[in-house]
Order: C-alpha cells, then structure tokens, then sequence
C-alpha cells in the first residue's frame, strides 16, 4: 500500500501539482479583480456621472434591458464635469495640498523617532527582542477607534497631559492641544509608528554586523560608518516604512476629525463632506480617484528608481 | 600611537627577496613587527588566549593554524583591535596598540565573511578606505584601477557585490584590505569559502601578491595544507596557547610534540622505552614493534618513556621478509585508501598495532602487488623516526 503511494506519486505529480499552484498564484489576482478593480470601476464610473434626487443619488444608472440604446444613452450621459470642478475650486486643491503637507511632516517625524528605535531594538541582546517586538505591537490589541478618543482625553483642556504640565509648574495656564495641528501630529504619529519601525527593524536586525567592523577597519570612525552603511543598507527599510505611512496618512480622517481644528481640513474630511453633508457622490468619487493617482505616483517613482538603480548594476 | 599611524601611510617597498634566504627568526638582533607580549583574553569564563607570547616579523607570511575555537581568530581580532587583551601587550613597531581604536590602526582585514558593503560597488568598496584617509580624488581612482588590475577584475569596477561570483567577492575583499597599503595584512580564513581547485590557485597568487608588494600576511587558517604552502612560518594553536611556531618544514619533520605531529599531517605514534641513547640515534623497545631504532632525542635519557613519530610516506611497504632486525615489522593489510597519488596501507601488526604506511602510486592500480588480506613486512629508517617527549 505504502510502495504504491511512493511510486504513484512521482508519476502523477507532474500534473497534479500544477493545477493547484496556478490556483494559488490565480488567488491574489481574484482577490485583486474582485476587492480593488471592480470597485475602481464602479467608483470611476460613479466620478463621471452627475448628482440626482433619485435612489441611488445620480445619473445615468445603466439599464440593461434597454440594449444598445440604453447603452449608448448611458455613455454619452457620462463626462468629466466633477474633475473640472476639483480644478477649478480652490478648496479642493487647498485639501489636497494639506493632506499632502501633513502626511510629508508626520513622515518626517515617524523616521526621526522610528528609526532610533528601530535601531535600539535590533541593537538589543537576541532575548530581549521579541519583548521589545511585541511592545511595538502591543497597541493593536486594542481598537483604533479607542485609542484616538483616549488621546481625546489626554489631551482635553483639564486632560491628563495639561494637569501632568500644571502639576510639573511646566505651564501657568493649560494651553489648547485639542483642535490644533500638534494633536493631529500627535495623533498620526502614535498611530502610525509600527509601520515604521516595523520595516526598519527588519532590515537593521539582518544587517551583518561584521559590515561595522569593515568600516571601522578601513578607517571610519562609529559615527561616521552609521552615515556610510547602516543607513545605506538599511535604506530599503526606510523607504518600506515611510511608504507604509506617507500612502494611508494623505488619506486620513479619523485622526484629523476627532484630534484636529475645522479650518485646514484634510482631503479624507472633504470627500466625507462632499458624500455625506452634500450626498454628492459623483464629486467625493472624482476626489477619490484624483487622490489615488496622487498616492500611485511616489510608488511609481519608488519602482522605476529601484529598476533604474538594478539596469545600473548589471 | 602616533608614529605607528604615520609609518602606515608612508609606503615600504621592499625588493622581492628569495625565500630560501629569508629568516628574520633566526636573528636576535632582529626587530619583530608584531608582538604579541604574554596576552590573556577571556570571553566569559572561557579564556579564548592564555598567556601568549609571539613575534611576526616585517615581510613574513605567517599563519596561525589550530583547530576551531583554539583562539587564533582572537589573536588576530586583538591585532586589529576589535577585541583588548585582558593581560599584556600588542606592540606594533614597538609601540603599544592599546587604547588605539580599529580605525586608528595601521593594519587592514580581510573578513572570513568578506564583509563587503552591499550597497555600494566594486570601486565603492575599494575607495571606502582610501576615502576615509582624505585622499585627492585623482588619486584614488589611479589606486582603484591599480588594485583592480592586481586581483584581475579589470571591467567590473561598477558591479554590485551581489553580481559577483564567490571567487571575484574575495578578491575585491582582498583588494580593499590591501589598497591602503597597511603594516599587517591580516587575513581570517580568506579561502575557506572557495572551492579546492581556485583555493589552490589563490593560494600561489595570495604569495606571489606578498612577495611583489612587500608587506607582512597574518593569516588564520584551520586548513594545514593551506598554511604550509603559503607560510614563512606556521604558529599551530590549541586551547589559546602556541604549541609550536616553525617554518612548515621544521613542523613536519620536528614536531615538538605529540599534538603537533598528529594535527598536521598523518602520524603513527609508537609508545615505547629508551633503551640506550646515543649520538648516532636512541634505541626504543616498544610493544607495537619490538626493538627500534630513531633519530637523536634531546633530553631523553634511558629508562624514559617516549613516543615515536613516523610519518606514513616514510614507511615501506614490502612483500618479502627483509634482513633487518631492527625497525621491521610484519603485518596484514586491513585496509587500503586509494588517493590517486598516494594509496595508504593500514597493516594490523602481528603485535595488534595498526600502523599506517603511504606509497607513491608509481605505477598503474591494475598493476598494483599489495592487497586486502596480504601478508606484508613494515619498514622504515632510523632518521625517519622522531622522538617525542611530550
């Protein structure tokens, strides 16, 4: 019984591993088709369409039993009219460019904090790390939601911070902290620093250590072998980690909602606006589709520099 | 500290001498580079170096050889000053290298691992330590291409380490070591990652690269055949200590001690009582082979016991009784180990002593007299036989 299995096996196994590893390459492919595409198309088609007091709130809605006719109806009723108004008011594109600003400033923060950490822990005696590792990972256990409303708390006027300030004689009088840009950073850096030191982490635990040696046999001092290898070898961390919360940041919105102040609003809270204060829906998809070609273009540019540095290489 | 970091940059060529002639060891008025002055370091509770003491001098090429975790990768960390001696000295040019910093050392490594920077190229690797030095631009670049000719890898200056194969990685490790022109070369088992055949060529290019530049090699190596083609000077190290420091001739052939003769190269070692000692050589009675003869023993006297080093290829293996009496011994071949060019005999002595007996293959195995099973006699010259006392 044993033998036949053995020697069936090898005999069959040519097709009938096939089938399934193209099954398991096939499955991120549907995944993607199904979760990402089709709702781009819908979302797109929805960008191009024009607000209705209807159910669902725009036009056209395609019909299919109308056949060809329907079909070219529901075509030539589609246009670019949302685009242009994103171009020309100039509080979409003062969205845009805030959103922009403050993802670039929270990155700027998360790298200066992250990193030092990052290197802290994979710098660590080996028993120490996975403590340190499940530190970093810690607050997930806890709902996304929850912790931004505790931040709420910290930082309200008679908050924990304020009464921490009052009681060190730091401060005479509680300054604000609640509506301002400071809770925004505050809040986008507390919620995003596992994402960067996470990336770096790796990359500096498997950097080889003898790399440092090397330098400094070569005569390079500690500091300076950290500006000419560590942060070079570990610059693909960087990038994964500043990546991982610049894209998610420039579309943010509980943070800057619950932590920041109403003036400066950030492109997450103006689509919100425009679907649900305006139900306009056809304008906050265009604002959708306008931010998700912003977010493509640093990967692309990311992309084409990694190839761009390998056709160098070879 | 300061002088020996001046020295370094001031290049020292010195003209290709014969090897034949060189023996800087021998003279006592002699000045040694390197000192290693009664150095202890530990690791823990475990002493990696126990009271070491060892000069290597200008223009050497010595190897330190031992087993794993015997403390030569130690020693040679201490000279490159990633690691401080717990007790005692490295003077480099008679000048204490302690508190000197790696960078500030006039020496250079060659890392087991290679270590090269990945993110930077063939040229970027070279140039880091030129670099660090603050030389003109030009400069650099002439050396670049100098050392690039040197190890042959003329063209691929502007490859990742990534896109080199095992054999071109250690040269460019071997060429960035060697591009700042340092006091020691030090070398951490350059070859071990290289297969037997590029081994062997590197080896003979890794000399004649000493020879043509001038500069003083420590090498660690675990590999004996490695360290005797290539030395000046073989330092064999057990348990952190010198056990002997010789020239590779002088290691095979005088072992001073029974670890020694059996770590490098093959050895029968024949226990046994001094019967009478005399300048013509010390008459031995032994168990394994009766009555022999072997060289001249210092400080055995009669009645000692001693050991008997014989080295396979000194021992004949003969299918007919011979006349002598003496350093003769009959015996059954148990098994034979083809090499290819040396086949080696393990005969069962008729006293239970297997004893192991290396023959040139002369001519073809087809042809070959001896056999499994064969009853054959052991022979061998009284010179052949070292005494050991320890």
């Amino acid at each position: 019984m044993t033998d036949e299995v053995i020697v069936a096996a090898p005999a069959g196994g040519g097709r009938a591993t096939t089938w399934p590893r193209r099954l398991v390459v096939l499955v991120p492919y549907l995944w993607l088709a199904a979760f990402f595409l089709l709702p781009f198309v819908i979302v797109f088609k929805l960008s191009l369409s024009e607000t209705a007091i209807a159910q669902p709130p725009y036009v056209p809605v395609l019909d299919l039993a109308e056949g060809f006719e329907g079909l070219k109806a529901f075509f030539s009723a589609l246009s670019p009219r949302n685009y242009a108004l994103i171009a020309s008011d100039w509080i979409y594109l003062a969205s845009y460019l805030r959103s922009l600003e403050v993802a670039t400033i929270a990155t700027a923060l998360l790298l200066l904090i992250g990193f030092p950490l990052a290197y802290g822990m994979a710098r660590a005696p080996r028993r120490l790390q996975p403590f340190l590792f499940m530190a970093v990972v810690l607050p997930f256990w806890t709902a996304f939601l929850i912790r931004i409303y505790a931040w709420i708390n910290i930082l309200q006027r008679d908050g924990l911070l304020n009464q921490a300030l009052l009681a060190l004689g730091i401060v005479d009088t509680p300054p604000a902290w609640l509506a301002t840009d400071t809770a925004v950073y505050i809040g986008l850096v507390y919620s995003y620093l596992p994402f960067m030191v996470l990336p770096i982490y790796a990359t500096l635990e498997k950097m080889d250590e003898t790399l440092l040696e090397a330098a400094a046999d070569l005569g390079c001092p500690p500091w300076k072998a950290f500006w000419l290898v560590t942060l070079p070898v570990s610059l693909k961390g960087v990038i994964a980690g500043a990546l991982l919360c610049f894209i998610p940041m420039v579309g943010e919105f509980v943070i800057p909602d619950l932590l920041g102040g109403s003036e400066n609003v950030m492109i997450g809270q103006t689509l919100w606006t425009e679907f649900f204060g305006n139900k306009d829906w056809p304008a906050a998809s265009a604002i959708a589709v306008v931010l998700l070609c912003l977010l493509v273009m640093p990967i692309m540019i990311y992309q084409h520099m990694q190839s761009r540095a390998i056709e160098r290489g070879s | 500290m300061a002088s020996a970091q001046a020295d370094s940059r001031s290049p020292t060529i010195v003209r290709p001498r014969a090897r034949r002639d060189y023996a800087p060891w021998a003279d006592p008025a002699a000045r040694p580079l390197v000192r290693f002055e009664n150095i202890s370091k530990r690791f823990g509770g475990v002493t990696a170096i126990d009271r070491l003491s060892l000069d290597i001098y200008q223009g050497e090429f010595f190897a330190l050889l031992g087993p794993s975790g015997c403390g030569k990768s130690t020693l040679l960390r201490l000279l490159a000053g990633f690691e401080a001696p717990e007790e005692g000295r490295v003077l480099l040019d008679g000048v204490d290298l302690a508190g000197v910093p790696p960078h500030r050392r006039p020496v250079n490594m060659m890392f087991q691992s290679y270590a090269l920077f990945p993110h930077l190229t063939v040229e970027g690797n070279i140039a880091f330590g030129l670099k660090q030095d603050g030389l003109p631009k030009q400069e650099i670049a002439a050396r670049i291409a100098d050392m690039l000719a040197l190890v042959k890898l003329e063209g691929l200056g502007a490859r990742k380490p990534d896109q080199l194969s095992g054999g071109q990685r250690q040269r460019v490790a071997l060429a960035r070591a060697l591009v700042k022109r340092p006091r020691v070369l030090l070398l951490d088992e350059p070859l071990a990652a290289l297969d037997k055949k590029l081994r062997g060529e590197t080896q003979f290019e890794l000399m004649h690269l000493k020879q043509e530049l001038g500069l003083t090699f420590v090498i660690v190596t675990h590999d004996q055949e490695e360290a005797m083609t290539v030395a000046d000077r073989i330092g064999v190290m057990n348990h952190g200590r010198v056990m002997q420091v010789a020239t590779p001739p002088e290691l095979y052939e005088q072992p001073n001690s029974r670890w020694v003769a059996e770590f490098v190269g093959d050895v029968n070692l024949i226990e046994g009582r001094v019967v009478d000692v005399a300048e013509t050589g010390t008459v031995i009675e032994s168990a394994a082979v009766g009555r022999l003869r072997a060289s001249a023993a210092k400080g055995a006297k009669p009645g000692d016991t001693v050991w008997v080093a014989l080295r396979p290829e000194k021992v004949r293996v003969l299918r007919v009784k011979p006349a002598a009496t003496e350093n003769c011994a009959g015996g059954v071949v148990r098994d034979i180990a083809y090499l290819g060019d040396l086949s080696v005999y393990n005969v069962a002595l008729d006293s239970g002593f297997v004893m192991h007996a290396a023959a040139a293959n002369l001519t073809r195995l087809i042809e070959r007299s001896i056999s499994w099973e064969d009853r054959v006699w052991l022979t061998w010259d009284a010179s052949a036989g070292i005494v050991l006392t320890r």
